[in-house]
């Protein structure tokens, strides 16, 4: 098990250096290079070669590269252009919100997924099967910013929920950790936590849907794969009860490949969150992330890009490992 | 369960030795999924062709600018000859809407043709080489996935000094490269090691023959599926980045993407049709194409022929 984990981490490693090289290189790409890109309108070609001194960009390129390489492992991805702070901690504090949006996605997702998929696959061909199909495949083909503004529009005066912000800003809440559900409960205060659990419901659901999707439908194929087994139907003729078929063969089984889409799903969350957090005005990662689109700010998009990346990759590979936990069979490949 | 007639056919399909292809195709041919999207499909291709010749007025002419009151939050609804209203530059909506279908189909296809073909590149000389030259390229692949699509588009836009369409075409076609790129290689790897491979090796034939008409074709199947559903995403994508402030500037051009991606963040609240529409479009398309994509994985899979 060992051997397996730290093999699954050592694979890591290439990866991550090679997307160092991509990124390092996408800076380079920039019009005008880095210096024309961090100068914008102010770019003259006497300021240019001046900051390529500073930046140290007269260097060979290797050189330029390691230095790089040295600055993000020690956690220095420069500064913001926008706002002038320190990128890493502009993504430290920006980080809850877009934690708690997705977590709060990804509840909804599971929780109304699995169930779904798994009755949608026991009723197959049943008026629930049809139109769970249905409407996983309408619900890949919406753009979530789309049904963002959908849901602001028509569902926020209609249920009474807020459709901007994180918190109401009348509300005097302690902030202890920056997660606002969380602060709330641990100063127990209780409307701050709901308020801000109130925020969440619009964006979490239009974040949701993709996921949703696909969780019901690798849920409905693979436990439809795991009936077809033969051990299901020596489980039957041995005539264990249904109950129990059902929850200690069938769900059992068909859960594993869930488990790994549940963590190829936080790529579709990361790049979703830039486009929810747009719509409701949420100061997360992706808002990060659009803002610094319209202000070109080179260095803080570098940074995201690169983080975002980073998280993906670990995820994966926490699912990986996780999977050979579950499954021995994973361990031996 | 298989009715009897669907039985006896797969049987003489398989006694007369149809191929797969073949078959796939006829049992699309009976599918009401597959029907369905290729009927949405055809008219949007179709829709895409003519609409110039449709569309009741020009969808450039800003020929209702007067009665745009944007200050004022005023953008004309339907009135006679503009059954779905105007834009906020005063163009006829509906012309630009059928119009659209063309610009959102070269979107589409362009991206998606560009993706495969790069995809088929790399996962093609990786899967018919192998050895390091497929660790390399698969390497560079994986690192490509390990990025966020959204964040993969997003990086590959921002480049631009001055975005316009093809900048967004080729940021979301890169997307679809390494998708395309490691499923063809692990389709050519497995036709490498099968029997008819084996044959034409001991027959003799050419390296490049063997590669070209004998392990490419029978490999491309699972590809071309990926590129139909690639449609409907690069579509999605391309509005994305349009609302993202990363699309073409030009607000003349008209393409759903483009629409939807203006009007959902500036006019839903004046009027909210602007959006609506082309949502409406790119949804029934990117159904169009995951339908027909769908049934064409479900017909090819031999699992599904027996």
């Amino acid at each position: 098990m060992l051997r397996f984990i730290v093999r699954r981490l050592l694979q890591a490693i290439p990866t991550l250096l090679i997307l160092s090289i991509l990124v390092f290189a996408w800076l380079r790409l920039l019009p005008g290079g880095p210096a024309g890109a961090l100068l914008g309108d102010k770019a003259t070609p006497e300021k240019i070669a001046d900051l390529n001194r500073v930046l140290g960009l007269d260097q060979p390129i290797f050189v330029q590269y390691f230095k790089f390489l040295g600055r993000i492992l020690t956690g220095d991805f420069g500064s913001s252009l926008a706002s002038g702070q320190p990128v890493l901690s502009e993504i430290g504090f920006a980080l809850p919100a877009t934690i708690e949006l997705s977590v709060g996605a990804l509840i909804i997702a599971v929780g109304l997924g699995i169930p779904f998929g798994y009755l949608a696959a026991r009723f197959r061909a049943g008026i629930l099967d049809n139109a769970v199909i249905i409407v996983t495949l309408v619900g890949v083909a919406v753009p979530v910013f789309f049904l963002g503004y959908f849901l602001q529009d028509n569902f926020a005066e209609l249920l009474g929920l807020p459709s901007s912000g994180r918190q109401s800003s009348g509300l005097d809440a302690t902030h202890v950790t920056g997660f606002a559900v969380l602060d709330g409960v641990l100063t127990q205060e209780w409307d701050a936590a709901w308020d801000a659990i109130e925020h969440l419901i619009l964006p979490a659901i239009a974040l949701a849907t993709i996921p949703l999707a696909v969780i019901v439908r690798i849920t409905r194929a693979s436990v439809l794969d795991v009936l077809n087994e033969d051990f299901i139907r020596t489980a039957q003729s041995k005539g264990l009860r249904q109950p129990t078929i059902r929850r200690r063969h069938v769900l059992r089984n068909a859960l594993l490949p869930v488990a790994t889409t549940i963590g190829l799903q936080t790529g579709l969350l990361l790049g979703g969150a830039v486009l929810t957090e747009k719509v409701f005005n949420i100061r997360g990662i992706g808002y990060l992330l659009a803002e610094g689109i319209e202000r070109r700010d080179y260095p803080r998009l570098q940074a995201l890009i690169l983080l975002g990346a980073v998280v993906y990759v670990v995820v994966n590979m926490l699912v990986d490992i996780s999977y050979g936990i579950i499954d021995p069979r994973v361990r031996v490949r | 369960m298989k009715s009897k007639k669907d039985k006896l056919d797969d049987l003489a399909a398989a006694s007369a030795g149809r191929s797969l292809s073949g078959e796939a195709f006829r049992r699309m041919a009976r599918s009401p999924v597959a029907i369905t999207g290729a009927v949405i499909t055809g008219l949007f291709v179709l829709l895409a062709i003519f609409a110039p010749l449709i569309a009741p007025k020009d969808p450039y002419e800003r020929s209702m600018q007067g009665s745009v009151q944007l200050g004022k939050g005023i953008i004309p609804g339907p009135m006679p000859g503009y059954p779905l209203g105007v834009d906020d530059f005063g163009r006829d909506l509906l012309s630009r809407l059928l119009v659209g279908a063309q610009q959102t189909l070269v979107v589409g296809v362009m991206a998606t043709l560009i993706g495969l073909a790069a995809g088929i590149l790399i996962g093609g000389t990786a899967g018919a080489v192998g050895g390091w030259v497929d660790t390399v390229l698969m390497r560079f692949v994986d690192v490509l996935l390990s990025v966020p699509s959204l964040l993969l588009a997003i990086s590959v836009a921002a480049l631009a000094a001055k975005p316009n369409q093809w900048t967004v075409i080729i940021a979301v076609s890169i997307v679809t490269v390494p998708v395309f790129a490691r499923l063809l290689r692990g389709a050519m790897l497995a036709q490498r090691s099968s029997d008819h491979v084996l044959a034409a090796t001991s027959l003799g034939v050419k390296r490049r023959t063997i590669v070209l008409r004998h392990m490419l074709p029978n490999a491309l199947g699972p590809v071309i599926v990926q590129a139909t559903l690639t449609l409907a995403t690069s579509i999605i994508e391309a509005a994305s980045l349009s609302f993202l402030g990363l699309g073409d500037p030009d607000p003349s051009r008209a393409e759903w993407g483009l629409m939807l991606g203006n009007a959902s963040s500036k006019f839903l609240d004046i009027r909210p049709e602007l959006a609506y529409y082309p949502a409406i479009a790119i949804i029934i398309v990117a159904l169009g194409f995951t339908l027909l994509g769908e049934s064409m994985r479900e017909a090819l899979d031999p699992k599904n022929r027996r």
